[in-house]
């Protein structure tokens, strides 16, 4: 190949912003025929919504999409699909109720008489695509009798159906075994020798450079650079996806870590995490990181009592304690800011005042009555502490900004007076303001002798802000970094999974 | 981007004043459909206003009024139960064999109570501790209870209560004010600061509104919803007891389609049958204006059916016209 073919799909200056957030900005990328495509970027630098603007599922603000050199608009999910462009998610989304030969006939159907779907013509369609790539599977079965890994095929095969030219696989091995790693990495290419145009997302450098023939990188919603693999080195790409300006400043203050608080040691789960174990000081700051689906939130929340741990033992000071409920975490002073805050954290319909109280009911009441005076004080001193924006503390919490919400969520739990805050992505989704108001409070916590665990897939956040930190992947510790060990390159290669470079 | 303020920003404790925001609820509209059935009630029968009359009227709703109090806060906890009229049954039968066993008021009572409490920690198990949906598990239990009761009466029914067992039904406490009547007043205000004004009552809201959020904030909620079920059981043993009191007797058909109407006095109420929001208040005068327009259509000897057409128009209307007005103003 001496000359570059003209790319199958192109997108060019796409933007998109959503409130708050600028999610992609003036980004391009190119798919070709016959090739594989690699989109690599952190956690939060703009893949998925790139994968959203390309199935139809999201319209850009800017920003044209070009299929075969002609500009198209993918309006609806419809439109991306006609155009042929195809997606296999990390969770397949297909009909688990359905069969095989439904789901991949789902919305094209071949008609028979009365405009009725041809059963027997659907399943024996179904039955020559599956064989095509391999998979001899019966069209009759229900999708839920399958396996992920044969999900993974029937979607596939659904994307041949509609005849599709750009095909879109994003983390598709993460759910996947060894071996059936190795069995898609055959379609793969038995795909590309097809001439479809593939798009692949993954986290994991060994499977791109075993894979993909191009790759582009994307960083907090930008384009930063495309090129051939065989041209790049797994360095250069690490480089190309954490290395930015430095321009957050982070308010990390000189204090003082004292005796340890927590002593978590073992702690495992039958499916999300295996032999955790950590210590976590008054004062200090542990940072965590990893990959979406490290298993992070799951440890978190196993300290909180939303999950218990199969096995192992934590200890809060000299205590040895059994955390078997949320409550019992609260009454020994574990907090937990959850990820998802709209469905974890506030409770939505209520007022802030009573989303500030709700896990300190037992402070303002007498003999399990409210006092209003003292319920209003409570959250009148957090809130103010917090720099709250809001019109006035009866107003329902849902009406607040992401970011106002979130100040809401962590004045609740301040207002416990606990001794280990566990703060789990406390910046994802709000904005810039809120996020250096949340940045200057953690800090102030910290050096007020409360020990803070913040769980963070933004480098620059868990770097700027962390003491200490521990890196997980698959369930497990990868690495613990202190000091001058902290930097994005080890980070980013404890998570992956990398063999250290010299 | 850190705006540093010099003095911290104080958030007022509320925009609108309790007073104003009474003015424009719920309750409010209530107020003003109950004094309109009141004023149309007056001019439609010269027997109306009568304070005997008017006492008459209160056994209209008294008993469906102590459950519907449990029963909207089981609503606005995001739950329901629809076999109280059934427990009702059940409790009622279990007195008319206590009776027959020879067993005096007091007893009958406790075991009337007794029965109510005991469907309702059933229903509260299967909902809290096995976590099924409650509207399913309380369709099977209103069949369930309802089928031993109707096993147990066959055609027969229990009459023979002993006289001073009557008194729950049908005595005075003073002047034209019945037992029943100054229960519903005393449970009405026993409710008020339950749900508003205790640790427990929030955490109905808070769950209502958000169950994962509630669960992440440290509240125990499967201990909340197991004990909103035994409180509604409870309350349906209470009303169990007024009703087989002021009947005296137990039939098979004893307070059959009773759940319904309940269901009605709730969100009539104001309480949002999706649960989060709602006041005992809203029940209370919900209430009334059920009893009010029954007494009424009584007077005027109205057939039974046309008074359901009508509370079923009137439980649409004030739920509709509400939200049209919204439309009709954008």
């Amino acid at each position: 190949m001496t000359h570059d073919k003209a790319p199958v799909l192109c997108l060019s200056g796409i933007s998109k912003s959503f409130p708050g957030v600028r999610a992609l900005s003036d980004v391009q990328l190119e798919l070709h025929a016959g090739e594989v495509t690699a989109l690599i970027g952190e956690n939060g630098a703009g893949k998925s919504t790139i994968v959203k603007v390309l199935t139809g599922i999201y319209q850009p603000d800017a920003g044209t999409i070009t299929v075969d050199g002609a500009e198209m608009r993918f309006d609806t999910a419809d439109a991306a699909a006609r155009a042929g462009v195809t997606a296999i998610h990390q969770e397949t989304v297909l009909f688990d109720e359905l069969s095989v030969a439904e789901n991949i006939f789902l919305g094209h159907a071949p008609r028979g008489r009365f405009g009725l779907i041809d059963r027997k013509g659907m399943e024996a369609e179904a039955r020559a695509l599956l064989h095509r790539i391999g998979a001899d599977l019966d069209p009759r079965l229900a999708l839920k009798e399958l396996g992920i890994a044969s999900k993974h095929l029937v979607a596939i095969a659904r994307a041949l159906s509609i005849d599709a030219r750009v095909v879109i696989m994003d983390e598709p091995t993460a759910a996947l075994s060894h071996k059936e790693i190795h069995e898609l990495y055959e379609l793969v290419e038995r795909l590309k020798a097809e001439g479809k145009a593939i798009l692949f997302i993954s986290h994991k450098f060994d499977e791109i450079f075993r894979i993909a023939d191009r790759y582009t990188v994307f960083r907090d919603g930008q384009f930063i650079g495309a090129g051939r693999m065989k041209d790049v080195t797994e360095t250069q790409l690490v480089q190309m996806m954490v290395g930015r300006s430095v321009d957050q400043i982070f308010p990390k203050r000189a204090h003082n870590i004292g005796a340890p608080v927590l002593t978590v040691s073992g702690y495992s789960h039958p499916t999300e995490f295996e032999d955790v174990g950590f210590t976590l000081h008054r004062g200090e700051i542990l940072g965590f990181y990893g990959l979406v689906g490290a298993g992070r939130s799951e440890v978190m929340q196993a300290l909180f009592g939303i999950t218990r741990p199969s096995k192992g033992a934590c200890r809060i000071g000299e205590d040895v304690a059994v955390i078997r409920s949320t409550a019992d975490a609260i009454g020994r002073g574990i907090v937990y800011v959850p990820e998802d805050r709209g469905r974890q954290g506030a409770v939505k319909g209520l007022p802030i005042f009573q989303n500030v109280t709700l896990p300190s009911l037992g402070r303002i009441s007498r003999g399990g009555f409210l006092r209003m005076a003292e319920e209003f004080k409570l959250a009148r001193d957090y809130t103010q502490r917090l720099d709250l924006r809001a019109a006035s503390l009866d107003q329902d919490v849902g009406l607040l900004s992401g970011g106002n919400q979130q100040k809401v969520v962590i004045a609740k739990w301040l207002a416990t007076k606990p001794r280990v805050i566990i703060l789990d992505e406390p910046t994802k989704g709000i904005d810039i303001g809120s996020k250096a108001a949340v940045h200057e409070f953690m800090a102030e916590l910290a050096a007020e002798g409360l020990a803070v665990i913040m769980v963070s897939s933004e480098i620059p956040e868990i770097l700027g802000m962390s003491d200490r930190v521990i890196v997980m992947r698959e369930g497990r510790i990868a690495a613990e970094l202190t000091g001058s060990e902290m930097t994005p390159e080890r980070l980013v290669r404890a998570a992956a999974g990398i063999e250290k470079a010299a | 981007m850190t705006e540093i303020s010099a003095a911290p920003r104080v958030i007022p404790d509320r925009l609108t004043s309790p007073l104003a925001r009474a003015l424009r609820s719920w309750e409010a509209l209530l107020v003003v459909v109950a004094v309109a059935v009141f004023a149309i009630n007056s001019f439609a029968s010269p027997y109306f206003l009568n304070a005997w009359n008017l006492s008459d009227a209160t056994f209209n709703f008294t008993e469906k009024a102590m459950i519907a109090f449990a029963m909207a806060m089981l609503i606005i906890a995001g739950e329901i139960d629809l076999s109280v009229a059934s427990i009702i049954a059940l409790a009622s039968t279990a007195m008319g064999i206590a009776m027959t066993a020879g067993f005096d008021t007091p007893a009958l009572v406790a075991v009337g109570i007794g029965t109510g409490v005991l469907c309702g920690a059933l229903n509260g198990v299967f909902v809290a501790r096995l976590g099924l949906p409650s509207i399913v598990v309380t369709i099977g239990t209103m069949s369930l209870f309802r089928g031993i009761s109707t096993i147990v009466l066959g055609d027969e029914a229990f009459t023979n209560y002993p006289d001073s067992f009557a008194w729950f039904g049908q005595g005075y406490v003073w002047w034209v004010f019945s037992f029943e009547l100054v229960l519903f007043a005393v449970l009405a205000v026993v409710f008020f600061v339950l749900l508003h004004r205790t640790n427990f009552g929030r955490s109905v809201y808070a769950i209502g509104n958000n169950p994962t959020a509630a669960l992440f904030s440290g509240i125990r909620v499967n201990r909340v919803r197991f004990i909103l079920f035994l409180l509604t059981g409870l309350m349906s043993g209470i009303a169990a007891v007024c009703l087989t009191s002021r009947l005296g007797s137990t039939r098979p058909s004893i307070a059959t389609g009773m759940e319904l109407e309940v269901v009605t006095m709730v969100v009539l109420g104001g309480v949002n049958i999706l649960g989060g929001s709602g006041r005992i208040m809203g029940v209370v005068l919900a209430a009334i204006i059920m009893g009010l327009v029954t007494f009424g259509f009584g007077l005027l000897n109205v057939p039974g059916i046309v008074m359901s057409i009508f509370l079923g128009l009137l439980l649409i209307s004030v739920i509709a016209v509400p939200r049209l007005l919204a439309k009709v103003r954008k």
